[in-house]
């Protein structure tokens, strides 16, 4: 009796141990089924290159290069948020706060995680986009800047966070080196402590990345919606993500309009898992470096 | 013996938050001497060595009380460049500690953060700190490769030189050997007896073999205690007090 319900848990739990594997596996069979029709029907260069973007008009162009670009921008601007202010504050966090203001402060930044993404978008459109479109003086306040500054508020917590990792990981011995040869406070920070953390901040950046290029419902709200390809970030753009999100729902099934939105999630698919491979790859060697073996 | 006292400290009290890791600790540390410390584990060996640089300085809720003096300045009083104690008292720690940078780098740390500019003058203070710890030989050839692909023995050597390049005239060693191997150990017991010369030297050890082969002085430390504080070989032949002696026979510790 009892080695028949040890087996039944065995097998219970090693399928539910595959289950995301087969998840994983199932998606990405999908993406390449009903996304590769499209690179035979318009060509693949044509496709990632192409410079217009007007699925329903006839004849349509499947050109995706201005939502690539949307993505890229609106990426590029999230990181100069996120990471000044993330690596801030965990540099704040790790080094200058007491043990009772890091208690307060590590968990409210995590809250902000923790915000569905669509109240980041309703916040942006109602707060947010009036406030840049008067101050900058622009004819709509739905930008790509709009966008990253949400999103770049969105990825902080992890930009935050893993660089808090990192900098804890510094063994205090590096820090008592330091400052035993005569380095004061920052100096043993800048030259000691940062450098020793550095890929481990670099890969919080890039994680904070992956986590902007892949979010919809905020950048869907905010960006504009323009499929054109945006020359400064003050213009409206139409980023990969919202692109899906907004048209699947009107594609014809089985169309070429249909199979390029699963190429596009293909695209976007790879653009992350490049991002995470490359933090991973930073992680090892951090660890590496740092002496703490695999 | 009768060398000048380069640090002299008095009535010593020290508490972590409210436990008292220290008391009432007085005594004189001579210049161009090895003065051990010896004790149980726990008897305080580490948070004593670590007053006379201000390491200490880093524990939250510490309290200390008394006075520590270098060459008659109080180096706890009000406003002292804690940076400039800790570059005249270098400290070699327990477990080997270089930075995950490369050998010269290690060296060339502490000179550089204290100002030192001229590229050949580093060079050449480089070269010097680590034939006077006693392992050029050893890196001569690799000076630009990571120092934490080092043997544990040459890592404590290449700390060895990090502390002397920035040219201290008291030198602590926490333990320096716990974590080596004998022939290593043995290395750096040669190479302290060397430093003797130019330095005043301060060494934590629980090991008694040890510090009766290499100091001159023995404080004998116990619960926060000073029991006994007397040259080398007479606390070893003839401790005066009973406590001591216990711990020299091994009756506990």
């Amino acid at each position: 009796m009892h080695r028949i319900r040890e087996r039944i848990y065995k097998v219970l739990f090693t399928l539910l141990a595959f289950a995301s594997l087969l998840f994983l596996v199932g998606i990405t069979v999908t993406l390449f089924i009903e996304g590769l029709p499209v690179f035979k029907e318009v060509g693949f260069f044509d496709f990632v290159l192409g410079k217009s973007w007007y699925p329903t008009y006839e004849p349509p162009d499947f050109g995706i290069l201005p939502l690539i670009l949307g993505s890229l921008w609106v990426t590029a601007g999230a990181v100069l948020f996120c990471v000044p202010i993330g690596v801030g504050s965990a540099l704040f966090i790790n080094e200058l706060a007491g043990k009772r203001l890091k208690a307060v402060l590590k968990p409210i930044i995590e809250i902000l995680a923790g915000i569905p993404s669509i109240v980041y978008g309703f916040f942006g459109i109602v707060v947010i986009a009036p406030f840049i479109q008067r101050l900058l003086n622009l004819p709509v306040g739905l930008t790509a800047f709009t966008g990253s500054l949400m999103l770049g508020i969105m990825a902080t917590p992890t930009v935050c966070s893993i660089s808090e990792d990192a900098l804890s990981f510094v063994p205090r011995s590096f820090r008592e080196a330091s400052l035993a040869v005569g380095a004061n406070r920052w100096q043993t920070l800048t030259r000691v402590v940062f450098p020793a953390s550095a890929s481990g901040i670099s890969t919080s950046i890039i994680l904070g990345m992956s986590r902007a290029v892949g979010e919809t419902m905020t950048v869907l709200m905010v960006t504009g919606g323009a499929a054109v390809i945006p020359h400064t970030l003050f213009q409206p753009v139409r980023p990969m993500t919202s692109t899906i999100a907004a048209e699947m729902g009107e594609a014809v099934m089985g169309s070429t309009h249909y199979h390029s939105l699963f190429a596009i999630g293909l695209i976007l698919f790879f653009i992350i898992l490049v991002f995470n491979v490359i933090a991973e790859l930073i992680t090892r060697r951090f660890r590496k470096k740092l002496g703490l073996g695999r | 013996m009768s060398n000048k006292v380069k640090i002299k400290a008095e009535n010593i009290n020290f508490f972590y938050g409210k436990s008292c890791a220290l008391k009432n600790i007085s005594m004189d540390i001579y210049e161009n001497l090895v003065t051990a410390i010896i004790g149980p584990s726990g008897c305080g060996k580490s948070t004593f060595i670590r007053l006379f640089n201000r390491m200490n300085d880093l524990i939250p809720r510490m309290r200390f009380e008394g006075k520590i003096c270098l060459d008659g300045e109080d180096i706890y009083r009000p406003k002292v460049d804690i940076a400039d104690i800790r570059r005249r008292v270098g400290m070699v720690f327990q477990k080997p500690n270089p930075f995950p940078k490369s050998i010269f780098d290690n060296i060339s740390y502490g000179l550089k953060v204290n100002g030192m500019k001229d590229k050949n003058a580093i060079e050449e203070r480089v070269l010097k700190s680590l034939e006077d710890a006693a392992i050029w030989n050893e890196v001569k050839d690799r000076l630009h490769e990571n120092a934490l692909g080092l043997s544990g023995g040459q890592q404590q050597r290449l700390c060895i030189a990090r502390c002397l390049a920035v040219e201290p005239e008291v030198i602590l060693f926490d333990e320096p050997a716990a974590s080596l191997d004998p022939i290593s150990t043995k290395k750096i017991e040669e190479l302290i007896e060397e430093l003797r010369k130019d330095y005043t030297i301060v060494i934590v050890t629980h090991n008694m073999q040890q510090a009766a082969r290499i100091s001159q002085y023995t404080v004998f430390l116990y619960l926060g205690e000073l029991i006994e504080y007397a040259p080398t070989d007479e606390l070893f032949t003839v401790p005066k007090n009973k406590m001591t002696e216990d711990y020299l026979t091994g009756k506990f510790g």
